[in-house]
């Protein structure tokens, strides 16, 4: 153990000692470099850095433990924070780069020659920036609290002061290179111990492929159907089909998730440091190599994280783990309250079945037509954000590979938060105070000005991730709720339709956001307040049986329907917006981007 | 004028054919076809199964390159690339 404590001190401060070594090198001189990095990143260099403002910890933490218990049903992640970058290469990235402004509220004003419009995006910005951050922060507390055995809320202060110092000091430019390192720490760590277990498994070291292939057990049985069999025997859904609510529910998911994806600012932005419309393209190929990579290896640590827990409790059918002699992974785990036992029929035996109840039940396994009696469950709390984090320790890797996933955790956590923190304060010091209210502020006030934005934004969520409201999964699905249904559609209507009026458009992201917070709101609380639920979170209650976690694919075609029905009455956009949206498709010679 | 109306008609057709695809990989062969297609057996991969956890993603990345490529192609014949 104390090994370990070692390794992790070691793993994570070097890492964190590179970070701050490279946002002084890189630190940022004029607003075009805090904004956009001066607009000289490459392709390559930049889908290095989408790919690390992306992959937060939800993608390193929760993905795999999510595929994991959800199996098939898990897919709706992999296929939705994939696909949106198809939308964003073809759809948006490279007009927007064409247009050549610092933000995503700035397009949107220069597009539909409206304040309101402007407004309306920064709050559906900030709004969406802001909650996706809290779980960041809260992320980053649990990571270092349970790694270096400090208290949550001293783990959560060092993180803050770590995003503080090369987020502030290096805006765009330092952010971009810091989250290039960041890339190959999370990388690392999340490919190293798949690659150790894949081979343990299998014998093949491709997780891709070792997903595919036969137990390395000489059964020459394959490894998912082994997975289907031991899940189905013990009550559970069969691993490779389970649903996830049905079919039109993964489909509204998968849809809300991908518009999502390419409707969140601090993305988009990235796509502003490039410097051409061609390198923009590019850019998001060069996104997807790198995201790819952690998503295609993402469903073989999960089905071999499960396959690993389900043979440690139960390593021959029949007979169970005897809980006095649990390993050392388990009790570590147990401290933090997220793994729970309870002996229900007192034989000292470790049983996990489906069987919820008090009594044993028998059932007809689905694959092995045997007549199968399921104990009560015994393993009253499996949190499946552990996954990841134990997943190494499950399967006996060596203490320097636990330490390595500490400190991709954390790079995943910091990183995201970051690319946020910047876009939150561009969109208040450039969007609100430059753009709206005081037009005439120096370039070096502004500079300042976003410096501090970002100090009190990094304070509100920390204080917000200091005390979670209790709403970390509900409100990450409303972030893409909200961008889904709210800037999506607004700047591909930008784009794509010529005559779109500014008017229309306006109405169109109230609709689109006002129809998604209402129908999460109704499930969830509002402001996931409990009790205030005025519906209710049952799938009785759902529209259609689409959850409010896939409702923004709804808000999104409320918006353009909204949007075309006003636009009928408005009349078309005046004729110099139509010469900028024709301008806007034709690449020519991107200029920089710049200020107006 | 003329030109840049058939440049962005171009584009539009490309951007179809590829969206055509991206839906077909994903909802096409991830969701709505997964049950016929996993009656096929690639490996220890079920094939529907196998589009929705892997193949999906692949195909993606295919399309953007392939997209970008294409669009390349376009812009030099407009002289539209950059300088």
């Amino acid at each position: 153990m104390e090994e370990l404590k070692l390794y992790t001190y070691i793993a994570v401060f070097g890492t964190f000692a590179l970070y701050f070594a490279i946002a002084w090198w890189a630190r940022a001189g004029s607003t075009s470099d805090f904004y956009v990095a001066g607009g000289g990143i490459t392709p390559m260099q930049n889908g290095m850095a989408i790919g690390a403002d992306w992959m937060s910890a939800a993608s390193f933490i929760s993905m795999a433990g999510l595929i994991a218990f959800l199996g098939y049903g898990g897919s709706v992640f992999l296929m939705g924070w994939t696909g949106g970058y198809v939308l964003l290469a073809m759809l948006l990235a490279p007009y927007m780069r064409k247009h050549g402004k610092f933000t995503v509220p700035e397009f949107i004003f220069d597009r539909y020659y409206s304040k309101t419009a402007r407004i309306v995006a920064v709050v559906c910005l900030i709004i969406a920036s802001i909650t996706y951050i809290i779980g960041q922060m809260k992320g980053v507390g649990v990571a270092f609290s349970r790694f270096l055995e400090v208290d949550y809320g001293l783990g959560l202060a060092i993180g803050m002061f770590v995003v503080w110092v090369y987020a502030v000091l290096g805006g765009m430019k330092g952010i971009t290179y810091t989250q290039i390192a960041q890339y190959v720490v999370m990388i690392f760590a999340y490919t190293i111990p798949a690659i150790f277990i894949s081979f343990q498994l299998t014998g093949n070291p491709i997780p891709q492929l070792g997903l595919g292939s036969t137990l390395a057990d000489g059964s020459g049985v394959y490894l998912l159907d082994k997975l289907d069999l031991v899940v189905t025997e013990l009550g559970f859904k069969e691993y490779t089909t389970a649903n996830l609510g049905g079919t039109l529910n993964m489909f509204a998911y998968t849809i809300s998730l991908m518009i999502g994806t390419a409707g969140l600012p601090h993305v988009i932005m990235r796509f502003f440091t490039v410097p051409s419309v061609q390198a923009a393209r590019q850019s998001a190929g060069y996104a997807l190599v790198f995201i790819g990579l952690l998503y295609t290896v993402a469903p073989a640590v999960g089905a071999m994280a499960r396959l690993n827990l389900m043979n440690t409790i139960e390593p021959v059918a029949g007979e169970n783990l005897a809980y006095a002699e649990r390993p050392q992974w388990f009790k570590d785990w147990e401290k933090t309250g997220l793994l729970k036992f309870e002996d229900k029929n007192g034989d000292g035996l470790i049983q996990y079945t489906s069987n919820t109840t008090d009594a044993p039940i028998t059932i007809t396994g689905s694959i092995s037509g045997k007549e199968i009696v399921l104990l009560p469950n015994e393993m009253v709390k499996v949190d499946r954000d552990i996954m990841v984090l134990a997943n190494p320790a499950i399967a006996n890797l060596p203490n320097w590979v636990i330490a390595l996933v500490a400190a991709g955790g954390l790079a995943a956590a910091l990183s995201t938060a970051a690319g946020l923190l910047l876009a939150i304060s561009s969109s208040i010091s450039h969007d609100l105070m430059k753009g709206v209210l005081t037009p005439d502020l120096s370039e070096k006030n502004e500079l300042l000005a976003g410096r501090i934005v970002m100090t009190i934004a990094i304070l509100v969520s920390g204080y917000l991730g200091m005390n979670p409201p209790g709403f970390a999964a509900g409100t990450v699905a409303l972030a893409f709720g909200l961008a889904a249904s709210s800037i999506f559609p607004a700047l591909m209507m930008g784009i794509f339709s010529k005559k779109m009026s500014g008017t229309a458009a306006v109405s169109g992201m109230v609709a689109g956001i006002g129809v998604t917070m209402l129908y999460v709101f109704q499930h969830k609380g509002i402001m996931f307040i409990p009790g205030t639920s005025f519906l209710g979170d049952s799938g009785p209650n759902w529209f259609f049986g689409i959850s409010p976690n896939a409702f923004g694919a709804v808000g999104a075609l409320v918006n353009f329907g909204t949007a075309f029905i006003v636009l009928q009455f408005t009349g078309p956009a005046p004729a110099h917006i139509q010469a900028l949206v024709e301008n806007m498709r034709a690449p020519g010679d991107a200029p920089a981007a710049h200020d107006h | 004028m003329e030109n840049k109306e058939t440049y962005w008609s171009e584009n539009i057709r490309i951007i179809f054919i590829c969206l055509a695809i991206w839906f077909v990989v994903s909802f096409g062969f991830g969701l709505l076809l997964v049950e016929p297609l996993n009656a096929i057996q690639i490996g220890g991969y079920k094939l529907g199964f196998w589009f929705a956890q892997q193949g999906a993603i692949y195909s993606f990345l295919g399309l953007i390159f392939w997209y970008g490529h294409k669009m390349n192609v376009l812009d030099k014949k407009y002289a539209q690339e950059s300088k």
